[in-house]
């Protein structure tokens, strides 16, 4: 399986996400923003940090970039695309998922682990994942999910969320939601559901001596999804 | 030709910077404050010397990068 992790002046969880799909049987190439064709692939990643010194609003002007246009045809396609943290807010920027990220609701950098539960598991990306809540990490100042009530509704009917924050039980509710985000919504999928953002990084959590593995679950999976599907 | 824009918050999208803008101001002694929201304001010397052509160029610029229509709206200001 091949994949493309594309590097944007300022990001800076571009190679952690490299050793993650390198380490659970990716072939990854890295991308520079610039260029103007993807390699081949199977699996597309934003990855975090802070593209353009999160100039006028964090993503705003990645998702404008050369590579963009090829990343966007791809996921118009049918093609597997990832943003995660400033790779969600860059999703959101070019329109393939719907809403926003707002400055989190209490102004205060986050940056600490989470617990997240997917909404559903009719996806690619959590497809047989054999647990139902998942210890991520988050690192962000922009992470607060907002949309219109118009765009909630389309997202609520098509199954449009992928995973929200919750408590190491699975409880959703106000108080395990560290950023103020609609709903506790952490993560969302474009109608398809072959494109998703998320502000979690599954990428730190990939070794049991510096964080946790349940990163390494998300991505196990991933890859033996992806090759069951192809 | 220079044109100016201004990108303001929707009504209905909190505003956390203003908030604490406002209750800065209160704690100074501006008491007569109901609300305060923040937004940003974009002079763009555009090379179009017709005021309607310039303000139309501008007007794309806003739609397409300078505010996110879905929490943003924009207004062009003035031309000179």
């Amino acid at each position: 399986m091949k994949s493309s992790v594309i590097t944007f002046p300022g990001s800076n969880c571009d190679r952690d996400m490299d050793v993650a799909l390198n380490k659970f049987g990716f072939k990854n190439k890295m991308v520079w923003h610039d260029d103007n064709e993807l390699p081949k692939s199977d699996l597309v990643v934003l990855p975090g940090g802070f593209s353009y010194g999160d100039y006028l609003r964090c993503g705003s002007m990645a998702s404008k970039s050369k590579i963009m246009k090829s990343v966007i045809n791809f996921a118009k396609s049918g093609g597997l695309v990832m943003g995660i943290c400033n790779g969600f807010q860059i999703l959101v920027e070019t329109g393939l998922v719907p809403g926003v990220l707002l400055r989190n609701k209490y102004l205060e950098f986050i940056c600490k682990n989470v617990f997240i539960k997917p909404a559903n598991k009719k996806n690619l990306y959590f497809k047989n994942i054999d647990k139902n809540i998942l210890e991520f990490h988050i690192a962000h100042n922009e992470g607060n999910y907002f949309c219109t009530n118009d765009q909630l509704k389309e997202i609520e009917d098509n199954n449009q969320i992928a995973i929200y924050y919750c408590n190491n039980k699975g409880q959703i509710e106000d108080k395990f939601n560290p950023n103020g985000s609609i709903k506790n919504i952490a993560g969302i999928f474009n109608k398809e559901k072959n494109v998703l953002g998320m502000m979690p990084h599954p990428e730190r959590m990939i070794d049991q001596c510096l964080s946790g593995e349940d990163g390494s679950l998300f991505f196990k999976n991933l890859i033996n999804n992806i090759k069951n599907a192809s | 030709m220079k044109v100016s824009a201004i990108i303001t918050l929707k009504k209905d999208v909190l505003d956390p910077q203003g908030k604490v803008i406002h209750q800065t101001l209160d704690g100074m002694g501006f008491k007569d404050v109901n609300e305060v929201r923040q937004g940003k304001y974009f002079e763009i010397d555009v090379r179009e010397n017709d005021p309607a052509k310039a303000k139309g160029v501008v007007e794309d610029m806003c739609k397409k990068l300078l505010a996110n229509l879905v929490i943003e709206n924009y207004k062009i200001i003035e031309t000179q």
